[in-house]
């Protein structure tokens, strides 16, 4: 396979890479400065992505989506990976969990969200449950033909944006043969319905999109938003959980190319004792590092997305890409600020929103600890007796 | 009406670009390529036309080494409907790039021809002007707007002191100035069709024309480093300096 990616993909790459050069970037600065994406900034990048048809890549076509495979959505996630996320993110890639959505559900959320008429957040992650996604705590009980939800939810991107919430909740308790089971349900909740509190935290990492704490209280919701069958919202969850993690791994690319590519211009130009800094091996194997790792995790990535595509992707290959990427962009955009030197702090350029944003990858879409337990002990079954 | 749209693989606008080291030419090798950004221009009035109604098929042609398939799927993908590849490594002259195109359109008879005025790496300015001669037919070249009526088209043209603006009888050749249009982004769905559209690959020989370049290049060389600038305390010294030193007052 071609490094860069697979050759037919290349203008795929170019039609991305141009639309978030000139639509996205420009807009940086002010986003990192505000820690926000002003309204009206953000509907006219939604009109021209919608137009352009880079929106809802990931969507069938059926429904309006850009219907792109595994390894296509790849190659656009790379190029996305190389703006800020509060940005990259107004060309929603809705939660591939919304394919689940049937008969009134298609028109009332999933296609209205393909069209970017309505948004949705993700909410799984609760402040006593992350990476352990089964002790979630929130609960929905029954209650005529509604369910009534009460709970919190943490670190949900884009929840101030959002006009739905796809919301995970204990239905119940079952008893399996490994010992009582929680069953977990996933849920469309409208974000108007009273109950509903959305408080933003401020972090480190993707300024300007807003990560939320969601809280449910005694929020009315009818039993047809159920999306799947109640105690399956894991079932449908699994395989939006493999290509989150993938993805991560192309966005990683991305973001480590962006800021390789600025480190090597620094060190063909800055001039330190008489010479170029990139002629000081100090310099120029960090640079090496770089472009190994990052091909490397490109390698990677389009082997799992291949392997998506024919839907043969394991756990731990999932895992293991998530872990080389978020890892890989880590080493690199700490490298490349260090080349930059005093630059590398200023916040006139952006090497430092890389390095703060690349912070999170290790984090959330399962932590580098997680992904390391789920490798290791897939490595350790293979070999036992 | 078809259109017929040459594209011209350059190197990119945003590439430092180097001499090589004999002195022959540019450094092309490893350096990002693209489409010459007024061919862009003009495939982009080719595929307004085609929305407006006025042209029926876009023909992108590109001639050159087999890279050239590349600015030919990007055509495609910005509307273009077919691309024909004229694969021809060296250096190619406007000449030779006129007399293809003259065969082509002997092949394809397009009702007109829309091409950057000039591509951004040898500047030459020639090969429209060369191509309306050829045909006989008219020329509205750095065209900043055009409108076909029936059988005509009417050229605004940007000219030392103003515009100017003439009406030419189709067919004709068009050459495409910057303010012509803003080229659109290649939208999703068309990069996706664009795969699957057709690339004919030609060879000069087979257009009955002989490639050779007629021009020689002596040297290509970097232009002279600038000096850096000076400061001056008065405006006494600024006026001595450039009396005796520059010379130039």
């Amino acid at each position: 396979m071609d490094p860069a990616g697979p050759e037919d993909l290349k203008l795929l790459a170019q039609g991305v890479r141009s639309f978030v050069e000139a639509e996205l970037q420009p807009h940086e600065a002010l986003v990192e400065r505000l820690d926000a994406v002003p309204d009206e900034l953000f509907r006219e990048i939604q009109r021209k992505a919608l137009a352009a048809g880079f929106y809802a890549l990931n969507m069938p076509e059926e429904h309006g989506g850009g219907g792109l495979t595994s390894p296509e959505r790849a190659v656009a996630e790379i190029e996305f990976g190389r703006v800020s996320r509060a940005l990259g993110v107004i060309c929603n890639r809705p939660a591939p969990i919304l394919k689940a959505c049937v008969g009134d559900q298609i028109e009332t959320y999933l296609r209205p969200t393909i069209r970017g008429e309505r948004w949705e957040c993700f909410a799984l992650t609760e402040p006593g449950a992350g990476s352990d996604a089964r002790a979630i705590i929130t609960k929905a009980v029954g209650d005529g033909d509604d369910y009534i939800i009460n709970g919190t939810k943490q670190f949900i991107t884009l929840a101030m944006r959002a006009d739905y919430i796809i919301t995970f909740a204990v239905t119940g308790v079952e008893d399996t043969p490994r010992g009582p089971r929680k069953r977990i349900t996933a849920f469309l909740v409208d974000k108007g319905t009273p109950g509903i509190t959305v408080t933003p935290l401020d972090v480190l990492s993707n300024r300007g999109m807003k990560s939320c704490i969601i809280s449910f209280d005694d929020v009315r919701v009818p039993g047809r938003n159920i999306l799947g069958a109640e105690g399956g919202g894991f079932a449908i969850a699994k395989t939006w959980i493999f290509s989150g993690r993938v993805m991560l791994a192309a966005n990683c690319v991305g973001l480590a190319e962006r800021a390789m590519g600025i480190a090597a211009q620094w060190a063909n130009t800055r001039v330190a004792f008489g010479k170029p800094i990139g002629q000081f091996q100090g310099t120029s194997f960090k640079l090496a590092d770089m472009a190994t790792e990052i091909h490397a995790t490109r390698l990677m990535v389009f082997d799992a997305a291949a392997k998506m595509q024919d839907g043969t992707i394991t756990q731990r290959e999932a895992s293991q890409v998530n872990l080389f990427g978020s890892e890989m962009v880590g080493r690199v955009t700490d490298n490349a600020l260090q080349i930059l030197g005093g630059m590398g702090v200023t916040k006139d350029l952006p090497l430092e929103r890389f390095w703060r944003d690349a912070r999170v990858e290790r984090i959330w879409e399962g932590t580098s600890e997680i992904h390391r337990d789920i490798i290791s002990k897939d490595v350790l079954r293979e070999f036992s007796a | 009406m078809k259109l017929l749209v040459p594209v011209k693989r350059v190197v990119d606008y945003n590439v430092k670009v180097r001499v090589k080291s004999d002195g022959s030419g540019v450094e092309t090798a490893n350096v990002k390529m693209s489409m010459n950004p007024f061919d862009e221009i003009a495939v982009e009035e080719a595929v307004r036309l085609k929305e407006k109604g006025i042209a029926t098929e876009i023909i992108a042609v590109s001639i050159g080494p087999a890279a050239c398939a590349e600015q030919i799927r990007t055509a495609l993908a910005m509307g273009a409907d077919r691309g024909i590849l004229v694969e021809q490594d060296g250096v190619v002259e406007p000449l030779t790039v006129a007399k293809l195109l003259k065969a082509i359109i002997a092949k394809e008879s397009p009702g007109l021809v829309i091409m950057g005025k000039q591509a951004i790496d040898d500047d030459m300015n020639a090969t429209g002007q060369m191509l309306a001669a050829l045909m006989g037919w008219s020329q509205g070249t750095f065209a900043s707007k055009l409108t076909i009526e029936g059988d005509r088209a009417t050229v605004i043209r940007e000219i030392d002191g103003g515009l100017e603006t003439v009406s030419l009888s189709l067919p004709a050749i068009i050459t495409a100035d910057l303010r012509l249009n803003e080229p659109r982004y290649a939208s999703l769905p068309n990069i996706m069709k664009a795969r699957k559209k057709p690339i004919e690959t030609l060879k000069p020989a087979d257009l009955g024309v002989d490639p050779t370049p007629r021009l020689t290049v002596l040297k290509v060389e970097e232009p002279p480093k600038r000096q850096a600038g000076r400061k001056v305390a008065s405006v006494a010294e600024l006026v001595d300096k450039l009396r005796n030193e520059a010379k130039v007052i």
